[in-house]
């Protein structure tokens, strides 16, 4: 857990956010937004990029293959986009804001532990065009998140 | 989907006899993505030898090709992740599609799942045999009889099995070694490595013990095939049959890339 802070740290230190650290559970970083179902978006004007957060890819496990989308193809608020196989599951990939794919990762072809390793930096899966930036107010910042997780795993 | 004031969610249950293995994963992928009920999907062996990768599965890696296109056996791509198999009438298949809301206490997740899945089957088999799940597995003391693979959506997930009920050697030799092998197998061959379900339990013993499991959590109403909606087909399909030209394209990259290491 120290390391994974330590990483942390790295992290929000490079892209010049701060972080939040939840004791013992996974890593939040500020100033990102976060959906549901564990995707973490940054919004970049126009842009934005996507990923799957630090306690999903604790939860999944070993992720051993990434299914990327093709560049060009429209992604909508809540819907799968892709998905990733860790141990014997597939496990889908929820876009968290509308717009038109601009970048993948191909990074993760070759390299899926990324994933695991560095979900909030090289292990981001797409770029995105916006295409309703009001979208990103139905997600929730890190002090939600951290407390929808905590409250997710307290019910199990 | 709950049953009002009773508490215990509904599952729709569908027992198939020798029904395609590719019929039943588009069946089961089709109810994961576009249905919104709980289902039980038993089918007591498929009809014809055929194998079966996971999502991410590469031929190449995990089957003999060039036997395989000789005796023509079937290879199918499945949507739930996981490893090889090949299947024929002495397998038998459960799955189990479920809303995660309504197994509440059940985290929807890779490992929660199968530590759900294990302790229902230890209903199932209720002793006998040691049964255990071992890593991702199911095992009668060490000896594997079935195995295991997900999906998991927003919402929903699916968790199945594919059971050894019996099996053939010959079969077994279409597949590779895969790299990846569960710590527990030792280094062991084929044959030390798994164990025939019928040296431990009936065949009828075993789906009905299933069936009364599954049915301590969930109240369950029997569905004929043809008794299910397939209306709605709006749903991405990622399970496919690979084409014998694929196969063949496949085989011949790999002896290209062979006889290209061997003249280095």
């Amino acid at each position: 857990m120290a390391a994974r802070f330590l990483w942390a740290s790295r992290v929000a230190s490079h892209l010049k956010i701060s972080i939040a650290q939840r004791g013992f559970a996974s890593v939040v970083l500020k100033d990102l937004k976060y959906a549901e179902s564990h995707e973490w978006v940054k919004i970049d004007g126009n842009k934005a990029t996507f990923g799957i957060t630090d306690h999903a890819q604790d939860h999944l496990g070993d992720v051993v293959y990434v299914e990327l989308p093709d560049l060009g193809r429209s992604v909508s608020q809540g819907e799968s986009f892709g998905a990733v196989e860790s141990v014997k599951a597939t496990s889908d990939i929820n876009s968290p804001v509308s717009g038109k794919v601009v970048e993948v990762n191909e990074v993760l072809t070759e390299s899926p532990g990324l994933v695991n390793t560095s979900p909030y930096e090289d292990g981001w899966i797409i770029k995105v065009e916006l295409s309703d930036a009001e979208e990103a107010k139905k997600l929730m910042d890190s002090d939600k998140y951290s407390k929808f997780c905590e409250e997710e795993d307290a019910k199990h | 989907m709950r049953v009002k004031n009773v508490g215990v969610p509904l599952m729709n249950l569908v027992k198939l006899r020798g029904t395609p293995i590719l019929q039943q994963l588009l069946l089961e992928e089709r109810l994961l993505r576009s249905s919104s009920a709980n289902w039980c999907i038993l089918n007591d062996g498929t009809n014809l030898p055929t194998i079966v990768m996971g999502f991410s599965g590469k031929p190449c890696e995990l089957v003999e090709l060039q036997p395989v296109l000789r005796d023509r056996i079937p290879v199918i791509k499945r949507f739930t992740g996981g490893g090889t198999v090949i299947v024929d009438e002495n397998t038998l298949f459960v799955s189990l599609i479920c809303n995660r809301n309504d197994l509440p206490d059940v985290l929807p997740y890779p490992p929660s799942l199968m530590a759900w899945s294990g302790s229902l089957y230890s209903q199932v088999f209720n002793g006998i045999g040691d049964f255990q799940l071992r890593e991702n597995d199911y095992v009668f003391g060490d000896r594997k009889f079935g195995g295991n693979a997900q999906s998991i959506t927003r919402n929903r997930w699916i968790h199945h099995t594919s059971f050894l009920w019996d099996y053939s050697e010959t079969n077994m030799s279409y597949l590779k070694l895969p790299s990846k092998v569960p710590q527990y197998r030792l280094g062991r061959d084929h044959t030390d490595f798994v164990c025939r379900m019928k040296d431990y339990i009936e065949r009828s013993v075993f789906i009905e013990n299933t069936i009364k499991a599954v049915g301590t959590q969930f109240m369950l109403k029997e569905l004929s095939l043809d008794e299910i909606d397939d209306s709605c087909r709006e749903h991405l399909e990622t399970t496919r049959l690979l084409t014998l030209d694929e196969l063949k394209e496949t085989l011949a990259k790999t002896s290209r890339s062979e006889s290209i290491a061997q003249a280095v």
